[in-house]
């Protein structure tokens, strides 16, 4: 994969007294499904829209295929974007939609009609080419708005927020489409979202944006197991987090002292020293909840907490809990792989045990 | 409110007043003016009885030149109109929600003033030792130039259908008073609002993402506005071109005040006829073509849209029969 197709080289945009985009740098590889993901307002869109030659920065160059595009206008990069709203010209058939940039491009009458046509079988919709868009479903504009912005082969597709219009079951199947588009045509997809499923799932790698800057940039599971700072950690999936000072230091692991809480033992993965604050993060799923303190065997060093339960929510697949540990609110949530009926329930008000392993913590942020 | 007989009622309820209100200041002096055109007239001035005379007598040598001159000079109006009503119509759409109250505001504001007044200004402005009358004079000699570069047909045409006079200008002879000039100028003046009305009104509802995606598929600024912008606000467009040409066709303040003898239309013929001719039929049937005339390109619009509609359904029911003809399964 070469790593240097699309650069964004210390790229900052303003507007007025807001720093959109506070001097970012990345690089993306050719082929690569990349996503951007942060709160709304965090400036990926921006972002996306300087590549697309809407927006110019106000210092650093963007470089693509080694090419400095910074100042170019959007019609004379080959960079393509799919709208939030689709975008879809209303006055023209789906068919003509599509055509619109081999068109402009001059490409010969017979050579538009093949690639139009063979767009129209890539996204299924060869039986509505001659429709308007406002005679079509949501779903259907999509895959319009996605067959328009690659029919003449663009060095990279932008996605701005491409699913948020659809509703959840469109979404979910629109998200395997995307994936196997991708895969077909091997084109760079950018991928602007807030969502973190929809990043989670598709990409390669994904840039955490917050505030105008990147928190963190990698693939999928590193972040969401080894978030960069309490903001990533939140903002990917829910987490329990444990603010304290290290009392203690034993080999690879360490005894954490939270106030209103006991001891917890984490590994100690950043190489603390004793009277150095930090932030644990242990994801909900990793911690368990069992009406009996685990088996002694299982190792005297696991974390175990009496507790008390205070909310459940009950969601097929699992069952999530609040719990009250000490002074501390802790979140479980337990996967229900066995028959449930089968199994002794915890309810409401139950003394219980929480436990996790030292391993499945990680510490986010040092102070 | 479910009940389709009560909401029946209730849209009679809240249409008859409107139905009633045209029935009465429209259709039934429509039908007058048209009875009226089957009357003779006396001497006094009143309308004789049934007859056929009327139509009769229409035949007059100056009324094709005059009626042609009213549709051409109308066609011009509205011509310039859209075409200065399109930039300002687009300005203003894009401009925030304080800018476009004063602007929107600001095109109003002419409306305060008469109509008649409003004209009569014109004519202290368009006077021989003014201003205008130099820029009108560069003008003619900027139109004669142009026309020069013009290949011959054309030239034979728009000296054919009167959109062009031969010969040099003449300094002393031109005056923009009493010129055909002066009576497209302030036309295109006081129609220019209902020109950006309606077209302003469809540019606010058009989405200007639009402008966006053509540019990210690699279209220029125009282009974008040509081919997305325009066909976007076409409806808009269409309402202008009717506010314009209608109006433009009835016109008679302006060209009485401004065209003098040079730009009599038919308007003004109208008027001859009922008020120093007191001829009321004849001028009935006068105005009984000019609503011809105007019907007529509007007819030929609506039947233009319509075919455009049937040839778009044609293309699809064409596509979904050939798809299953082709073997249905995919």
């Amino acid at each position: 994969m070469n790593n240097d197709f699309l650069v964004f080289d210390h790229v900052t945009k303003r507007f007025g007294a807001l720093t959109a985009v506070d001097d970012v740098s990345l690089t993306v590889g050719k082929g690569e499904f990349f996503s951007l993901l942060g709160p709304s307002g965090c400036g990926k869109t921006t972002l996306l829209r300087m590549l697309g030659g809407f927006e110019r920065p106000d210092s650093g160059r963007i470089y693509l295929e080694g090419r400095d595009i910074t100042d170019l206008p959007p019609d004379r990069r080959r960079v393509h974007t799919v709208f939030q709203n689709y975008a879809l010209f209303p006055t023209m058939t789906v068919w003509d939609n599509i055509a619109f940039a081999l068109k402009l491009a001059k490409t010969p009458k017979e050579e538009i009609e093949e690639r139009v046509d063979s767009m129209l079988e890539m996204v299924q919709l060869s039986d509505q080419a001659w429709k308007y868009p406002n005679q079509l479903s949501g779903g259907q504009k999509q895959r319009v708005a996605i067959a328009r912005a690659l029919v003449d082969r663009p060095q990279v597709l932008l996605l701005d927020e491409p699913l948020a219009a659809l509703d959840l079951k469109l979404r979910q199947h629109m998200l395997i489409e995307l994936d196997a588009i991708h895969d077909q045509v091997g084109i760079t997809f950018l991928y602007v979202t807030h969502d973190q499923g929809e990043a989670m799932s598709l990409s390669d790698r994904i840039a955490v944006v917050n505030k105008g800057r990147i928190e963190q940039l990698d693939a999928p599971p590193k972040i969401y197991e080894a978030p960069a700072s309490r903001f990533v950690a939140s903002f990917i999936g829910d987490t329990n987090f444990f603010c304290g000072e290290i009392v203690s230091i034993d080999g690879d692991y360490c005894n954490i002292e939270v106030e209103g809480f006991p001891q917890i033992r984490a590994f100690n993965d950043k190489q603390l020293k004793v009277g150095q604050r930090v932030d644990l993060s242990v994801r909900p799923e990793k911690i368990r909840v069992t009406s009996t303190p685990p088996l002694p065997e299982k190792g005297a060093s696991i974390n175990v907490f009496p507790s008390k339960v205070k909310d459940i929510v009950y969601q097929g697949v699992y069952t999530k809990y609040w719990l009250q540990s000490g002074s501390l609110q802790v979140s479980a949530l337990k996967p229900h792989s066995r028959f449930l009926l089968d199994q002794e329930t915890i309810t409401w008000n139950d003394e219980v045990f929480v436990w996790w392993h030292p391993d499945d913590g990680y510490m986010v942020e040092v102070k | 409110m479910n009940n389709p007989l009560r909401s029946k009622k209730a849209e009679w309820v809240v249409t008859t007043p409107s139905f009633l209100w045209l029935a009465f200041f429209f259709a039934v002096p429509a039908v007058i003016v048209l009875a009226f055109t089957f009357h003779g007239h006396d001497a006094s001035g009143g309308v004789g009885d049934w007859s056929l005379s009327t139509w009769r007598e229409l035949v007059d040598p100056d009324y094709p030149a005059i009626v042609w001159n009213t549709l051409r000079i109308s066609f011009e109006v509205t011509v310039w109109s859209i075409l200065l009503a399109l930039p300002c119509a687009y300005a203003i759409a894009r401009m925030n929600a304080r800018w476009r109250g004063i602007v929107a505001g600001a095109i109003m504001l002419p409306f305060w003033t008469s109509f008649v007044v409003r004209v009569f200004a014109w004519k202290t402005m368009l006077h021989p030792d003014g201003w205008l009358q130099a820029c009108y004079l560069g003008w003619l000699n900027v139109r004669a130039w142009l026309f020069g570069w013009l290949p011959g047909f054309l030239q034979e045409f728009l000296l054919w259908a009167g959109f062009a006079a031969p010969g040099a200008v003449d300094p002393a002879s031109s005056t923009i008073l009493d010129s055909e000039t002066a009576v497209v100028l302030v036309s295109v003046y006081s129609f220019l609002p209902f020109a950006i009305m309606p077209i302003y009104s469809a540019a606010e509802k058009f989405d200007f993402s639009l402008l966006e995606a053509a540019r990210d598929l690699g279209a220029k600024n125009f282009y974008a506005f040509r081919r997305i912008f325009i066909p976007g606000i076409r409806q808009g467009i269409v309402s202008a071109i009717l506010m314009v040409f209608i109006p433009a066709v009835g016109s008679y303040v302006i060209p009485q005040m401004l065209g003098g003898t040079n730009c009599v239309l038919i308007g003004n013929k109208i008027f001859m006829r009922a008020i120093q001719n007191r001829n009321i039929p004849h001028a009935s049937a006068l105005a009984t073509l000019m609503a011809v005339a105007v019907l007529v390109p509007i007819g030929i619009a609506m039947l233009w849209k319509r075919r455009q509609d049937a040839r778009d359904k044609r293309r699809l029911d064409e596509q979904t029969a050939k798809l299953a003809v082709g073997g249905g399964g995919r």
